[in-house]
């Protein structure tokens, strides 16, 4: 039980840290916070039209593309949001304070708990910003107040699963640059999810890996939840590849953080 | 470069002392004797890959004592620390601090110790203020004993005014004073010093001395690694030079230098004729051709310097310059690792 207490007391201790560094560059952080609703008005205001029009058919019957786009936006905000994760752990391990951390009775992997911590408050902010941005470009969300509890929940569980797999790209790349080249394979995955157009608009093989990549299921349970398009099993399917990326990516990430370091 | 011949004898006999005096004669690991050394190393190994680091490690550390590891780059040194603060498993061997195991009981040598490392442990983004909270506050200390700890560590580390500032803008010496205080926010009881004064400046250099024997004086054991000798010289109680991974000699600053016989004599002449005719005429001297110095054993009495200018007055040679030095642990360091160049020593 103290362990357990002690647990999250130094897990919030290094939230607090990470809190520090975000708040140390302000404007570094805010810019990384913008990144999503620069993505939105992309696909909105660039490539909307275009989009909207030939998959005319899949556009939820109370909106336009906006209604569409805003769940697939959302989950790209949690997979920027990571990107950071990863890109603030590889720095971190270079930075000698680790090595300290790692010569104190303290738990473990606490330091990597604040960081996943501290990406889905950053996410989480970001993701407000997004909506907030949707609304005044036309989202019009029919969600009740438990599918808006229930929306942020979903989102929560993913920006956490995605975090921790970040956490462990940083932790595997040798440099900050190594972990950014990593962690494109979540901010690339999106554009072949039902993100930005309905899979079944897509080639066969890529409808495919698209309609069974992890990222489908949680996109169309937040669809679901916020715009009222049927949600089915996916619900079931986003928690349960949420709990196995995110049980998998902690355990792999704090064996890399327990390995010896030559050097 | 043929300076070393005089030193080679010295050599042999040095460490062959050293193999009896120090691990011939190892007292059995009665349990009394296993509290009064705060760290105990038994044939530590340690490779990377191909590369043998640490090859048989032997080393004993008695409680509130300073003990130096002395060898220069590459010798292992940083390895043993890393191996002593549970930062690195070792391949084979018994490594104990406090009595624990390093590997089976990691956390409780971690509850008992502090390191501060070559690179400092410090969060650049924090200031001085937060980089000791965080630590503070890791250590579960409450509040307002955590804030009166924190002042007055500040205070004694000078680092007050500078305590609202974020580390990235300490100079090299604030950073390391920074670094050590955040290791004695958690009151350990054994200190690893990983070349503390690495990189500073002579003043910071003396700040860090007197920081140590303050640390001592409080009955803290604190393990330093240096390759300087000097400080090694002014800081430990006991010296053990390293090289290549393993022990070669190990006493008190004055117990390697008195197994040096004397010192020596350097006589400086004006052509190589005077040097071959003083070279010829004194046993036991080193000549180096291009500075025509001549490089004579002595143990510095008035009496054998008159004997020895005595002896190359009758060869009608004279030398231009006569210089006499005492053995230092230099002298020490370069009989034992066999490494004449001083490349690597401060």
């Amino acid at each position: 039980m103290t362990t357990l207490i002690y647990s999250v007391r130094d897990s919030t201790t290094m939230l607090r840290r990470d809190i520090r560094h975000a708040m140390r560059y302000p404007m570094a952080t805010f810019a990384g916070a913008m990144v999503p609703v620069v993505f939105l008005l992309l696909f909105a205001g660039v490539f909307g039209h275009a989009l909207s029009a030939g998959i005319g058919m899949a556009v939820p019957p109370t909106g336009g593309y906006i209604d569409y786009l805003t769940p697939g936006i959302l989950l790209m905000t949690a997979c920027s949001a990571a990107e950071m994760t990863a890109l603030n752990v590889s720095t971190d391990m270079t930075e000698g304070i680790i090595a300290r951390f790692r010569t104190m009775a303290i738990t473990r992997t606490s330091v990597l708990t604040g960081q996943v911590l501290g990406g889905l408050i950053r996410a989480m902010i970001s993701a407000v910003l997004v909506v907030a941005v949707a609304v005044a470009l036309g989202f019009r969300p029919t969600a009740t107040v438990i599918e808006w509890v229930e929306a942020a929940a979903m989102f929560a569980f993913l920006a956490v699963a995605v975090s921790w797999l970040t956490v462990s790209f940083g932790l595997l790349a040798k440099t900050p640059a190594g972990a950014n080249s990593l962690s494109l394979l979540v901010v690339v995955l999106p554009f072949i999810s039902s993100a930005f157009v309905p899979t079944a608009t897509m080639p066969a093989g890529v409808a495919w890996f698209a309609s069974n990549q992890p990222f489908t299921p949680m996109i169309q349970t937040l669809r679901g939840l916020l715009t009222g398009t049927p949600i089915g099993n996916d619900a079931l399917l986003a928690l349960a590849w949420c709990a196995a990326i995110s049980l998998f990516s902690y355990l792999w990430a704090r064996n890399l953080y327990n390995r010896n370091r030559a050097a | 470069m043929s300076e070393s011949p005089p030193l080679r004898p010295a050599i042999q006999r040095l460490t062959s002392t050293t193999d009896a005096s120090l691990f011939g004669q190892s007292q059995p690991d009665s349990f009394e004797h296993r509290l009064a050394r705060a760290i105990e190393v038994r044939g530590l190994r340690k490779s990377f890959g191909k590369t043998v680091v640490l090859d048989g490690l032997h080393l004993d550390v008695a409680e509130g004592s300073v003990f130096a590891l002395l060898g220069p780059n590459g010798a292992g040194k940083t390895t043993a620390v890393r191996v002593l603060s549970t930062l690195l498993t070792p391949d084979g061997g018994e490594v104990r601090v406090g009595g624990y195991d390093v590997v089976r009981q990691a956390d409780k040598v971690r509850s008992l110790i502090g390191v501060t490392g070559q690179f400092s442990a410090v969060d650049n983004l924090l200031t001085g203020t937060e980089n000791l909270m965080l630590i503070a506050e890791l250590h579960h200390l409450e509040r307002r004993t955590a804030r009166r700890k924190l002042a007055d560590l500040l205070d004694r580390f000078e680092l007050a005014d500078a305590a609202g500032r974020t580390a990235a803008a300490y100079s090299g010496g604030m950073r390391r004073r920074l670094d050590l205080a955040m290791t004695l926010v958690g009151d350990p009881r054994v200190i690893f010093l990983d070349e503390p004064t690495g990189g500073l400046d002579p003043r910071s250099r003396r700040t860090m001395w007197q920081i140590v024997r303050e640390l001592v004086a409080s009955g803290i054991t604190v393990l330093l690694t240096t390759q300087d000798l000097d400080e090694a010289d002014h800081l430990a109680g006991r010296v053990a030079v390293l090289d290549h991974g393993r022990i070669v000699a190990e006493g008190t600053p004055d117990e390697l230098k008195r197994r040096l016989p004397g010192g020596h004599a350097e006589l400086c002449f004006a052509d190589p004729e005077a040097l071959g005719r003083a070279a010829a005429a004194l046993d036991g001297s080193c000549r180096d051709s291009e500075t025509l110095t001549l490089r004579v054993p002595t143990d510095g009495t008035p009496a054998s310097l008159m004997e020895l200018l005595g002896t190359l007055e009758r060869r009608a040679v004279r030398p231009e310059r006569v210089t006499v030095q005492g053995s230092d642990l230099g002298d020490v360091f370069l009989a034992l690792t066999g490494n004449p160049q001083q490349e690597t020593l401060a």
